[in-house]
């Protein structure tokens, strides 16, 4: 074995569909214990990626190895130390949640009694006691990803690959499953996280690599990444044109853009915290009345608009 | 973590038995929990045998040979055709678990793959034999009688039973083919249709135009449909029980591998 304790190691990954390079040269390491976030838009080879990592794929060139298994070479050792949870995997919706997992723990070739218990144990902890006798085809969208998730925790895996876990999720079926991930965290599993959202990424994971068109586009820590990204925004409405005036003059530099218009004006922040309450202050002072006021977050458009520079349509589901 | 996990120490062919048993209890399952689909295993049988000797029976008994009455005739037929139609459900079994992308989760465990493909053909036997011991029953009550000794039911029902698998893992072939669940209800039945009808199922093959004739005489659910035939009225049964044997063998002896190998290549590039 090798000293690094890179559990994932992937070197110049490539992978077409005929003349469609979907790959072209993806390299990523995943520390032990640790998670990856890999965030892109639709299309970006996030999906394609985490299906080669786990054995679903064949590709062209580069190198996969998983816990030091290569993925090409030994899949099934590679199958026994993973767990796959999101798009590209699934539940038996004719069986019930009970049913899924001492079916799955035993196809992970747990005994009988193993699986049978620890299916219990994951029953109590995703919240599905009460729901563990109705077939899966019952559950909502939330119940189902969490059924999902547990199936691939059923032999407690080393390495768990999450594909778009919250995608299609209610806001509080989201934060439950965001718990849910923490608690994965805390308990030294190492995840391979895909994700189209910033803040999901920010949330959970220890760095960031940011893929578009089969290529890694930028990587790091989720602060470092806002950072080249983008500061926070601070937008101003004032009542009229006049306000608008008043306003610039007394923010002066700090504004970066303005709206005659809507009557606004945009100024970057760098602490959301500390600027606003300042920036209101000199307002106030100056007897400036404001209309309206909102932050800005980065947002993933930010991101491909300041990596590519250039416009990116990034489908989130927000805006669907 | 509370719970002690104890891994399987069996030998790996041990393993592989239990993935196919684990799998043959899941498609067990379904089939009993897709209730309109299980009616159908009850209902579509006797539909089609009370039909076809009512319609039918009247026309075709003149050319029938002396002294056979045309529910005899058609039991074999029958059988043959629901079993045909029957692997049906295998191929939407099939595609269904392409299309829902259970088949990746099964990927990516470190079992035998195979096993999900074995689960579905089983358990359809299971369910086929339930449709013919119905159409047996619903036959015995409209009339059929049958001359079969222990020893030949027992034939009859190896005969059912290798026709039964070699059916259902040519359909798996269409439902690993198939696009989506649609297209393998079409391609089914414009194989299956055109095979039964055109074979000695129905109606004797000596009337039909010379092309079709050479065509149904030959064709192996002919063989299957005679074979079973002399087996239940007592009538020689000829080269059509050798020749069915090695229809069924041979095809299985091509399309498990066959279809085992589309099945690990179906989405793995």
């Amino acid at each position: 074995m090798a000293k690094t304790d890179y559990v994932i190691e992937v070197k110049n990954l490539k992978k077409a569909y005929g003349s469609n390079q979907v790959l072209e040269g993806i390299n990523l390491k995943v520390e032990r214990g640790t998670m990856l976030a890999l965030l892109g838009p639709n299309g970006a080879g996030k999906t394609t990626t985490v299906r080669i990592l786990s054995t679903l794929l064949g590709f062209d060139e580069g190198m996969v190895t998983i816990e030091g298994h290569d993925v090409k070479k030994d899949a099934d050792a590679v199958r026994k130390v993973i767990g796959l949870t999101g798009q590209s995997a699934a539940v038996d919706e004719l069986l019930t949640g009970r049913e899924n997992l001492v079916m799955m723990g035993r196809l992970y070739r747990l005994t009988k009694r193993s699986a049978q218990a620890r299916a219990e144990e994951l029953l109590e902890q995703f919240d599905l006691v009460k729901a563990a006798g109705r077939p899966a085809r019952t559950y909502s969208g939330g119940m189902r990803r969490r059924l999902d998730l547990a199936v691939s925790l059923i032999a407690v895996p080393p390495v768990i690959f999450l594909d778009e876990p919250t995608t299609g999720l209610d806001p509080r079926s989201r934060i439950a499953m965001w718990d849910i991930i923490k608690q994965l965290m805390e308990a030294g599993t190492t995840i391979l996280l895909t994700t189209q959202y910033l803040d999901e990424a920010d949330q959970l994971a220890d760095r960031i690599v940011v893929i578009d068109g089969g290529k890694v586009i930028a990587e790091g820590t989720a602060a470092e990444l806002k950072s080249k990204v983008g500061k926070d925004r601070l937008e101003l409405t004032l009542k009229d044109g006049k306000g608008l005036i008043a306003a610039v003059k007394v923010l002066g530099k700090q504004v970066v853009d303005t709206d005659d218009k809507e009557h606004s004006a945009t100024i970057i922040i760098n602490d959301t915290n500390k600027d606003v309450q300042k920036v209101l202050e000199a307002l106030t002072k100056a007897k400036v009345t404001l209309a309206s006021m909102a932050v800005h977050k980065p947002t993933l458009d930010d991101v491909f608009l300041s990596l590519t520079g250039k416009q990116k349509k990034a489908q989130t589901e927000e805006e669907k | 973590m509370a719970v002690e996990l104890e891994f399987e120490r069996k030998p790996k062919f041990l393993l592989d038995v239990q993935d196919s048993l684990i799998m043959i209890r899941r498609s067990t399952t379904h089939i009993i929990r897709h209730t309109d689909q299980l009616l159908g295993t009850f209902f579509q049988p006797i539909m089609f045998l009370v039909l076809f000797a009512a319609v039918f029976g009247g026309a075709l008994e003149q050319s029938l040979p002396k002294g056979v009455s045309y529910i005899n005739f058609l039991m074999a037929g029958i059988i043959i055709q629901t079993v045909a139609f029957g692997s049906t459900t295998t191929a939407i079994a099939v595609s269904s678990d392409l299309q829902k992308g259970i088949v990746d989760r099964f990927r990516s465990l470190p079992m035998n793959n195979l096993a999900v493909l074995t689960g579905h053909v089983v358990s359809d036997l299971a369910r086929n034999g339930l449709s013919t011991l119905v159409m047996i029953i619903t036959g015995l009550a409209i009339g059929f009688r049958t001359s079969a000794s222990p020893w030949e039911w027992l034939q009859i029902i190896g005969l059912i039973g290798l026709f039964t698998l070699a059916f259902s893992w040519l359909a798996s072939i269409i439902g690993v083919m198939a696009k989506s669940v649609e297209a393998v209800q079409w391609l089914t039945f414009i194989i299956i249709f055109p095979l039964t009808f055109a074979s000695s199922a129905f109606t004797p093959t000596d009337n039909m135009g010379s092309v079709l004739r050479a065509f149904a005489q030959h064709q192996p659910i002919t063989q299957f449909v005679n074979a079973l035939r002399a087996l239940l009225l007592g009538t020689p049964i000829g080269n059509y029980g050798w020749v069915s044997l090695a229809w069924g063998i041979g095809t299985l002896v091509v399309i498990v591998p066959f279809a085992s190998w589309l099945f690990r290549r179906r989405g793995a590039n």
